[in-house]
């Protein structure tokens, strides 16, 4: 029997979203940026740039630079932070269509609180990814997403102010993912994220200097999809929480790839800056993919790897 | 602000010296639309390696739906592109970015070095298209005659009567640099308004020039960019004052008031 329009639809936690194709944080602005490229209304969501209680400048440049098959970025999580983001970018992503969901970052656990107080009761907005690859500054800079008992408190403080669901975005620059993704399902998180950014750096051999003025920044693009759907995997099989998968995808192929890892949805990211048309054209061809091998449902793609 | 994203045809390629190559791009809505000192993102094949796409600044728009990007052969993105030929396609994505405002006070100077020339052609065919200045001042450098004298020529072509060129080898123009040129033939009592792009020092010199003389001055930018489309905040560089703020060069310019920036 022929599928002409198999289902693609998806749920994260009551969520339920039209396809797993959502766009990756800090690349994708605030959605309004990709409309001349983009039929915004045939994603799954638009997670918009990682946004702060106050608004951050970022780092000084240079900020990015190209690496085999990748990049490197150190923005320095520049924002408009939160109030200006609900008063200026909200009333554009509500009227898109599609699942919005807000990225947040802060120094501490009583920002995360405030933000997910702040960001929860507001119209449009779905749902709550959490960046916590951020520095704890009360606890000496080191990364929230880097220690499972301070991920897991960060998902405590966000989950406890959120009435809408809590995805919180995992560092791939740690030991064990599974332990981190462990401690943020029983803190309450209703998914997963991952990867962020993998830590790296480049340097100018005729200046001697740091390609980044950061000095390090976070490689990401297709250099880093195995390591992703690796850590994909792995998580998929530790935590009962559906698993968002992101890490270099830039193909409805690659995308296909994840979610046969176990990842019920996926976020494309810096195929965004190579191929601004990149989300459209990924859920036309996973539609098409589904299509070609007779599927009704996307669920049965889902966590398909055969071994 | 239409923008747009395009399979551009090669209609022509130029080598107009050893490494300096002129495109000839077939894409209609760009250049129905496209204003100078916008720019375009260009992606000269699939594949992931170079992955991003390189900004450059529109030189010429045709009437017939053609335009020219004009690039110097300096990395894996550049050879690339020099290897196109003719029939073959590529990506493109713009008109980006803010453009030049035509509408400067007093005598118009262009002041252009190296690849920075690429913009001022076009702005200068608009200024002359509108009959917008009095007078319009051309000044062009680049290292030798080589790189100069085919786009030197197209300025004279254009009907740009008031051209001085400079050459850091003096195998054409003024032995020196085009701030000389400007310190010659710029009174400074005369109200100008400048129009430069180029090598980052050039244009902190001519900028400083201006502000001494208290002339307007237009400077447009190029940086490490990987989206063009304001979603990266790749492009960042220092605003001028002390607040530590970051102004961008694809949505913020990439032309800016010379006063805006700070000059490091």
């Amino acid at each position: 029997m022929a599928v002409d329009k198999p289902g693609l639809s998806v749920k994260i936690g009551d969520i339920s979203f039209k396809n797993p194709v959502l766009t990756a944080s800090g690349t994708f602005g605030y959605g309004r940026e990709f409309e001349p490229f983009v039929n915004l209304h045939r994603l799954g969501g638009i997670v918009v740039k990682g946004i702060s209680l106050e608004p951050r400048r970022g780092n000084p440049p240079p900020r990015i630079v190209e690496t085999a098959g990748g990049m490197l970025n150190a923005i320095g999580l520049e924002n408009v932070g939160v109030q200006r983001f609900i008063d200026e970018k909200m009333d554009y992503l509500r009227g898109i269509g599609t699942r919005v969901i807000v990225n947040i970052l802060g120094d501490s656990l009583d920002d995360y609180s405030l933000l997910a107080e702040k960001v929860s009761g507001v119209a449009g907005i779905s749902a709550i990814e959490v960046n916590i690859s951020c520095p704890n500054v009360k606890k000496g800079g080191v990364a929230f997403g880097t220690d499972a008992g301070m991920a897991r408190a960060v998902t405590e403080a966000v989950c406890s102010k959120s009435a809408i669901p809590v995805i919180v975005k995992l560092s791939p620059n740690v030991t064990d993912i599974t332990a981190i993704a462990k401690a943020v399902e029983d803190g309450g998180a209703h998914a997963v994220s991952l990867i962020n950014t993998l830590l790296g750096m480049a340097i100018d051999i005729r200046s001697k200097r740091p390609r980044l003025a950061n000095v390090v920044g976070g490689l990401s693009g297709p250099a880093i999809k195995p390591v992703a759907l690796r850590m994909v995997w792995q998580v998929a099989n530790a935590v009962k929480i559906p698993v968002i998968g992101i890490g270099g995808i830039t193909t409805a192929e690659d995308a296909i790839e994840f979610l046969l890892a176990g990842a019920t949805a996926i976020e494309v990211g810096t195929a965004n800056f190579v191929d601004p048309s990149a989300t459209e054209k990924i859920v036309n061809g996973i539609e098409q993919y589904l299509i070609a091998n007779k599927m009704e449902n996307i669920n049965q793609l889902i966590g398909g790897l055969r071994i | 602000m239409t923008q747009y994203q395009t399979l551009a045809e090669v209609v022509k390629k130029e080598q107009i010296a050893a490494d300096i190559f002129r495109l000839t791009l077939r894409a209609p809505e760009i250049a129905g639309c496209a204003r100078p000192g916008q720019f375009v993102m260009v992606r000269a094949m699939a594949g992931i390696d170079p992955l991003l796409r390189r900004p450059f600044s529109i030189h010429q728009v045709s009437s017939e739906g053609n335009i020219q990007i004009l690039f110097k052969r300096l990395g894996k993105g550049t050879t690339l592109l020099a290897r196109l030929e003719a029939g073959e396609q590529l990506d493109l994505v713009g008109p980006l970015g803010n453009g030049f405002d035509l509408n400067g006070p007093g005598k118009v100077c262009l002041v252009g070095g190296g690849m920075g020339i690429a913009p001022l052609y076009f702005l200068a065919r608009e200024f002359l298209r509108q009959s917008i200045p009095p007078r319009l001042t051309v000044m062009l450098g680049a290292r030798t005659r080589e790189e100069l004298v085919t786009v030197a020529n197209d300025f004279k072509d254009l009907g740009v009567n008031d051209l001085s060129l400079a050459t850091d080898d003096g195998t054409l123009g003024h032995h020196g640099l085009v701030l000389d040129l400007m310190g010659r033939q710029m009174a400074r009592e005369d109200q100008w308004s400048v129009y430069t792009c180029g090598p980052h020092p050039m244009m902190k010199a001519v900028a400083e020039m201006a502000r001494q003389n208290e002339w307007l001055c237009s400077v447009s930018l190029e940086t490490m960019m990987a989206c063009g489309i304001s979603a990266c905040l790749g492009c960042a560089i220092p605003r001028a004052g002390l607040n530590g703020n970051y102004l961008h060069v694809c949505k913020d310019g990439p032309v800016f008031d010379a006063g805006e920036v700070a000059w490091l």
